[in-house]
């Protein structure tokens, strides 16, 4: 689907999720790994202020990645 | 006895004309037509081509089901026993016609059907989990070879004889597996194959992984402060109650959601319908999967130009490869169409 959306609009699409070589393998561009598979955007499991501050990173590292040049599948990481 | 075959072949090897006789309509002349005579010479006394149906390339994509009607009632008329259709090497618009009509025919007519083309030809990705398309050369060179293989896979399916695997009928896979009792155990032949690669030797796998594409990637963003950016996710978030009925595993839906004033994403909003995960982080804050409350304060703050007012969101649990292509081929447009410079796409 990220690479199907990047080609017909011609925008990058940033990937966050858990399992890399997935995205590797359907052709994602630009790769964050998230945190977990029920939760690839957050720490709930640490308490609202903790899980926030994941998300916040996650998302700053994907705005990185959508300004970031890249020429092949590049994976961006967070932590 | 002898079984009776009816023919499909285009304006062009039927001798009527090339491009600028691609409008022709369906005809259908007695006996057998331009490949036919190779095709009978494969097929010997067993079979033999009773007639010949003929349609322009361009009338039939774009006259389709007209030309389908028509053609099903030419075939029909000779009562044939099987079709067999081109083959169509690497001609594009033949090779959709060739698919589409032996599809037609084995639905209505309830006869086995054969065709011919080169896997790369647009018909082949379109029909060969429907039909039996067998493969060709890229051109018509190979019709020797093509008529062969298209032959004795015609008289296997007329006498009804059970078929080996693909490769070796030498048709593209249609995806089936069928069940049977092996010599070696599983173990065995994993060991064996590990040996041959080794050994550097060439080795068949038993169930080949699809093959994904891939593509350039886009030139990034230039302007993050004033950029539009849309929040796409596979992690089966939707408002709460699930109002497209989008599937919890295998879907072949997604939906958009209207985010406008929306802040944040809580219980009493928003929910996970996914099947593939436990759900109750994200059912207690669906934020988690569809981080929206966050970018909303990157958005208050300035350091990227708005959210776009709609959320795609579906579930990637068993879906299809090319059901989320299919997605993506329609959000994509959707998204060019609003002005939207980059997307993030969140998955479970």
């Amino acid at each position: 689907m990220s690479r199907e959306i990047e080609k017909a609009a011609g925008i990058p699409v940033v990937q966050i999720a858990t399992i890399v070589p997935i995205m590797m393998t359907v052709g994602s561009n630009r790769i964050v790994p998230g945190v977990a598979i029920p939760h690839p955007v957050g720490k709930p499991e640490l308490g609202d202020a903790e899980d926030k501050k994941a998300r916040r990173k996650l998302l700053e590292k994907a705005l990185e990645a959508m300004v970031t040049p890249i020429d092949k599948q590049t994976i961006f990481k967070a932590f | 006895m002898t079984f009776r075959i009816v023919h499909y072949i285009n304006q062009f090897y039927a001798g009527i004309g090339g491009e600028e006789m691609a409008h022709v309509p369906p005809e259908k002349r007695d006996g057998k037509v331009g490949p036919g005579a190779a095709l009978q010479a494969e097929l010997g006394k067993e079979a033999e081509i009773v007639g010949t149906v003929i349609c322009g390339d361009n009338y039939f994509n774009e006259h389709n089901e007209e030309a389908k009607k028509t053609l099903l009632e030419m075939i029909g008329s000779y009562k044939p026993d099987l079709l067999i259709a081109g083959p169509a090497f690497f001609a594009g618009r033949y090779g959709m016609a060739c698919g589409d009509i032996c599809a037609a025919v084995e639905e209505k007519l309830g006869i086995p059907v054969v065709t011919g083309m080169y896997p790369e030809n647009p018909g082949a990705e379109s029909f060969a989990k429907k039909v039996f398309i067998v493969k060709t050369a890229n051109s018509a060179r190979g019709i020797k070879d093509a008529a062969k293989s298209m032959a004795a896979l015609a008289l296997k399916l007329l006498k009804k004889e059970t078929l080996g695997p693909a490769a070796a009928e030498n048709y593209i896979s249609r995806g089936f597996r069928r069940v049977f009792f092996h010599e070696k155990n599983g173990a065995q032949r994993g060991l064996e194959m590990l040996l041959k690669k080794m050994a550097g030797e060439p080795f068949q796998t038993e169930y080949e992984m699809p093959t994904f594409k891939k593509i350039e990637p886009c030139a990034p963003v230039k302007d993050l402060k004033h950029a539009t950016i849309a929040l796409i996710t596979s992690g089966g978030i939707v408002p709460k109650g699930n109002p497209d009925k989008i599937r919890v595993s295998s879907a072949e839906s997604y939906g958009r959601y209207d985010i406008t004033g929306l802040n944040d994403l809580t219980p009493e909003n928003y929910e996970s319908i996914h099947g593939g995960y436990d759900t109750q982080w994200a059912n207690a804050d669906p934020d988690v999967v569809l981080p929206l409350d966050e970018m909303r304060e990157l958005e208050k703050e300035g350091k990227i130009g708005k959210i776009y007012k709609y959320v795609y969101c579906t579930t990637g649990t068993g879906t299809a490869v090319a059901w989320a292509e299919k997605f993506g081929q329609e959000i994509g447009p959707e998204l060019k169409a609003a002005g939207v410079d980059a997307a993030i796409l969140t998955s479970t």
